[in-house]
């Protein structure tokens, strides 16, 4: 039977990880190569990488940087943060990243999306979501969560599926940094409305709120960063514990 | 020597990474010759199936590759690329392996692509999965698959059972990715290069 994964997401900066709240305060948390090997080996399934200072000037560095985690790391990893066109796709995946993900530039040019997945499959390109419940509605944001779009979140993860994503990240901005658990209704409905693999993002504070994501929403994937940064939640004994409730992980 | 053919496919760096930390000497190339003198050859594979076979058309490796008397690995598309056919752009392949490879039909809410790690079950005492424990986890990426088959060696079941790995003589295939499946994958690569 097919595992859930856990996916724990690092934030870089300059080549380094960084540590903080809501993209402030942030601070040095070391080597990411470091920091993805630990989580490798405590039984993380799959690593995403997110460049948060993202522009042209350092991109070299987040090169250098999937060069020496593909070197390293034995398990799929992806990349995103400021990806906006095929060239810049192609030297991540050349250099070793399994995945590209994308967020605002493919709200801004959708086309991204189909030609990412033409030219290298679908298996390769993850849409990241930010989305809250605004007026009603969960609406779709971009730039950091700073810009309201005219997509519903529904609306938006539909085209994005029948662009050629393989994967959706979708992260409740309601939920991200709360510590008191995912969206898990919602993550509910849009699992049942998509027919790729959704990954879940945002409100992770304990083990529990996991096994509410997956008993509620049957996503395919869980994902977090400060609890396991910081500790909070050990990836080995968050698949313990989840395998002893039931849900089936790789131990 | 393991010669890496070196056709496009999206997983090429992965296996060459895979390759350094076993250090394992390879050599990525799409030279007939070069392909010829390696020991073991890896056919990698990410992608499509129509793009693959052309690719390997235009460089001319089709009958290269056929006629590879000593072990040869396909990965991945690179293992359905062995077999007769696909439904992937319905498209003839290199016909080595007897069988059809199919698009997976989900049943309910079964996603597409089938992608994260699941495990595998033998079917056979070949000693290349001696050390494979039986619902050992591997990582797959895939919507097309292999069908069971005599030639099929290891299971999976992801809305149906189907082929985890194969062999036909002396070319074998893994659906999923040894070289992105943690330390059993590694291992599993390494005793392919010592068969």
């Amino acid at each position: 039977m097919l595992t859930k994964r856990i996916i724990p997401c690092l934030d870089i900066k300059n080549g380094r990880t960084v540590k903080g709240t809501n993209f402030v305060d942030l601070r040095d948390a070391g080597d990411p190569v470091d920091l993805a090997k630990k989580y490798s080996d405590s039984g993380a399934d799959e690593l995403v990488f997110l460049d948060i200072a993202a522009t042209q000037e350092n991109r070299s560095t987040l090169i250098e940087l999937v060069k020496r985690v593909g070197a390293e790391v034995n398990i799929p990893f992806s990349v995103g943060g400021g990806i906006s066109d095929v060239s810049t796709a192609y030297n991540l995946l050349q250099n070793g990243a399994d995945k590209i993900s994308i967020n605002s530039s493919a709200v801004r040019n959708p086309d991204l999306i189909t030609d990412l997945s033409r030219q290298f499959g679908e298996q390769c390109v993850i849409v990241a979501i930010d989305a809250k419940f605004h007026k009603g509605k969960w609406m779709v944001y971009t730039h950091g969560g700073t810009k309201l779009t005219e997509f519903t979140l529904l609306k938006w993860a539909k085209e994005t599926q029948e662009r050629g994503a393989g994967e959706i990240l979708f992260t409740s901005m309601d939920n991200d940094g709360t510590k008191n658990g995912f969206a898990c209704e919602m993550l509910r409905t849009l699992n049942h409305e998509i027919s790729i693999p959704i990954i879940a993002s945002g409100g992770a504070g304990n083990m529990e709120h996991f096994l509410d994501l997956f008993g509620v929403s049957d996503v395919s994937a869980g994902l977090a960063a400060s609890i396991f940064h910081y500790q909070e939640v050990e990836i080995k004994a968050l698949k313990t514990y989840l395998s002893q409730n039931q849900i089936k992980v790789r131990l | 020597m393991v010669a890496i053919i070196n056709y496009g496919a999206g997983n090429t760096q992965s296996v060459i990474n895979c390759l350094d930390r076993i250090q394992c000497e390879y050599i990525l190339t799409d030279q007939p010759e070069s392909i010829l003198s390696a020991d073991k050859v890896i056919l990698p594979g990410v992608g499509h199936a129509a793009t693959a076979m052309q690719s390997l058309k235009d460089k001319g490796l089709i009958e290269i590759i056929k006629n590879y008397e000593k072990p040869l690995l396909g990965i991945c598309l690179g293992m359905q690329l062995l077999f007769d056919f696909s439904e992937e752009g319905d498209t003839t392949c290199l016909g080595i392996i007897p069988g059809k490879i199919m698009k997976f039909k989900p049943l309910t809410n079964e996603k597409i692509p089938h992608m994260g790690w699941n495990q595998i079950s033998k079917r056979t005492l070949d000693p290349l999965y001696k050390d494979v424990v039986d619902n050992e986890n591997f990582y797959f990426v895939h919507s097309y698959y292999a069908e069971i088959s005599k030639y099929t060696e290891t299971i999976c079941e992801y809305i149906q059972t189907f082929t985890a790995t194969c062999r036909y003589e002396n070319f074998y295939g893994m659906q999923f990715h040894p070289e992105k499946s943690g330390k059993v994958g590694e291992n599993l690569i390494q005793k392919f290069i010592n068969l």
